[in-house]
């Protein structure tokens, strides 16, 4: 049998990790409920008793969890995001996904047992700052951002002896990873400062005849028509006039799907492949993993006679963003 | 519950619309608020978000029913309230299959949202807190989603 790669998927509440154990996630990720994860949205993500009923849940099933302490600490507060690392070593998770080079360090010197996996926040396009990351504090695995080709991929796996994980499914950030501060521009408020893009108390829907706009405090940033689908209110995933034409100017409402390049994936080497999404609620953690697991699980005898069944792309696209597709920077032409 | 049972997307002819119009909208606020008060006896509901809920004012709207529910959530229960004197904090709108489609946990929010089979309007934040808080619980027996055909 070959090595099939790790489906990680997401949770951000107790019936969404179980969803996504119960439909063959090999691991599942998770935050706390704090600006210590990049998805601190109210009354989402795990207290100290659901996340030890979650990892009791997924160990007694032999998945593993993944912890996020995914944002950069702030002046004056670093000792929020030590407590945050402790803890996660405490709760007995199976790997902490890391951005900042302080909070590497930090949990490399105080629980040099603990599995360190660096973050997609973390930035990391070439391997020589994933082997940096190695040689420094120890880490396991990479996530890369979603910036690479698939070329550039395979160019990082060969230099490293780092596990690499890529996104494999799930809404697209305008692929500058760990560095965009527009929500900042609009609301003050940024995924690096206070762990959530476009914070909710922002954002205004407002019902018009026949159109609904969306406004990020205040700032007009998308009408869409009563048939139009929409996508978050993100600041990047707004419509601008540029020289006279208004269009999406910086990034379509679009979800990345590489089901259909997941041979070429398994090829390079590529050791685990993450959906996107603890926003999201236990119904979409069920579609997008067993999806994805029946897709995976197609290529366990290699990958000849692979074919994308039209009931997969189905599923996917019905709970994508904008209801379309792409295959994002993987499939770039130019570099 | 049978675990092969897929709600279909679905929206009743128009003529129910203006009916449930004129009938009384007491029935779907009573049922609506006495099934969250049960939730909340149950202990399914974390009181820490619940507090973020005090004194809001809620409106559900079932378009191809014509139905509508207002409620609140006051002092540790749900109230209907008969005769809202001001706009909801947080309005959802969608047809009567939508919400079924989220209570069986078929559909999530986002989905229906992008494919705009449900409107929220009002509060950003308050929407979101009360989406996460029935995501976050676990009914007693959860209705099995259908299995997709490998
Ligand atoms: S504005 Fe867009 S690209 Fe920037 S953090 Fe938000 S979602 Fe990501």
């Amino acid at each position: 049998m070959s090595s099939l790669p790790d489906l990680i998927c997401p949770a951000g509440s107790l019936p969404a990790l179980k969803a996504a154990v119960d439909n063959g996630a090999d691991a599942v990720y998770l935050g706390f409920k704090n600006d210590t994860n990049a998805r601190n949205f109210a009354g989402l993500n795990f207290d100290q008793k659901t996340m030890a009923d979650g990892i009791r849940y997924a160990h007694a099933k032999g998945r593993e969890i993944l912890l996020a302490i995914n944002t950069f600490p702030q002046a004056g507060r670093v000792g929020d995001w030590h407590k945050a690392v402790d803890a996660a070593v405490d709760q007995g998770v199976d790997a902490i996904i890391l951005a900042d080079v302080g909070l590497l360090d930090y949990a490399r010197n105080r629980h040099p047992q603990q599995r360190l996996h660096l973050s997609v926040q973390g930035s990391a396009t070439s391997y020589e700052a994933i082997n940096f990351c190695q040689r420094e504090f120890g880490i396991r695995r990479a996530v890369l951002p979603r910036v690479l080709t698939l070329a550039q991929v395979e160019h990082v796996i060969k230099n490293t002896t780092v596990e690499i994980e890529v996104f494999g499914f799930g809404s697209l950030c305008v692929m500058n990873e760990g560095r965009c501060w527009l929500s900042s521009y609009a609301c003050g408020e940024s995924p690096n400062t206070v762990g959530a893009c476009s914070p909710a108390k922002y954002v205004k829907w407002d019902k018009k005849p026949g159109a609904m706009e969306t406004r990020l405090n205040g700032i007009l940033i998308d009408r869409f028509g009563d048939n139009e689908p929409a996508g978050y209110p993100t600041l990047c995933k707004g419509r601008f006039e540029v020289e006279g034409e208004t269009y999406y100017a910086l990034e379509e409402p679009t979800s990345l799907n590489v089901i259909s390049i997941l041979p070429e994936i398994l090829k390079i080497g590529v050791r685990a492949i993450k959906v996107e999404g603890r926003q999201r609620s236990p119904a979409y953690v069920t579609q997008v993993t067993r999806t994805l697991r029946a897709a995976l699980d197609s290529l366990a005898n290699g990958s000849e006679g692979f074919h994308v069944k039209p009931a997969w792309q189905a599923e996917l696209s019905k709970v994508s963003e904008g209801s379309q597709a792409t295959l994002g920077a993987y499939s770039r032409p130019w570099r | 519950m049978n675990g092969q049972f897929t709600i279909p997307k679905f929206k009743l002819p128009d003529f129910i619309a203006s009916l449930g119009q004129k009938l009384p909208q007491w029935p779907h606020a009573l049922a609506l608020v006495a099934g969250l008060n049960a939730a909340h006896k149950m202990k399914l509901l974390p009181e820490a978000e619940l507090d973020l809920l005090e004194g809001k004012l809620f409106r559900v709207r079932i378009n191809d029913t014509g139905g509508e529910a207002s409620y609140t959530y006051r002092d540790g229960m749900f109230r209907p309230v008969f005769r809202p004197d001001r706009e909801p904090d947080l309005a959802f709108a969608a047809n009567l299959s939508a919400y079924l489609q989220l209570l069986a946990r078929q559909e999530d929010p986002d989905t229906l949202f992008f494919n705009r089979e449900l409107e929220i309007t009002g509060d950003t934040e308050l929407g979101l807190i009360v989406k996460n808080m029935l995501d976050a619980v676990e009914w007693p027996s959860l209705p099995k989603l259908p299995q997709l055909s490998r």
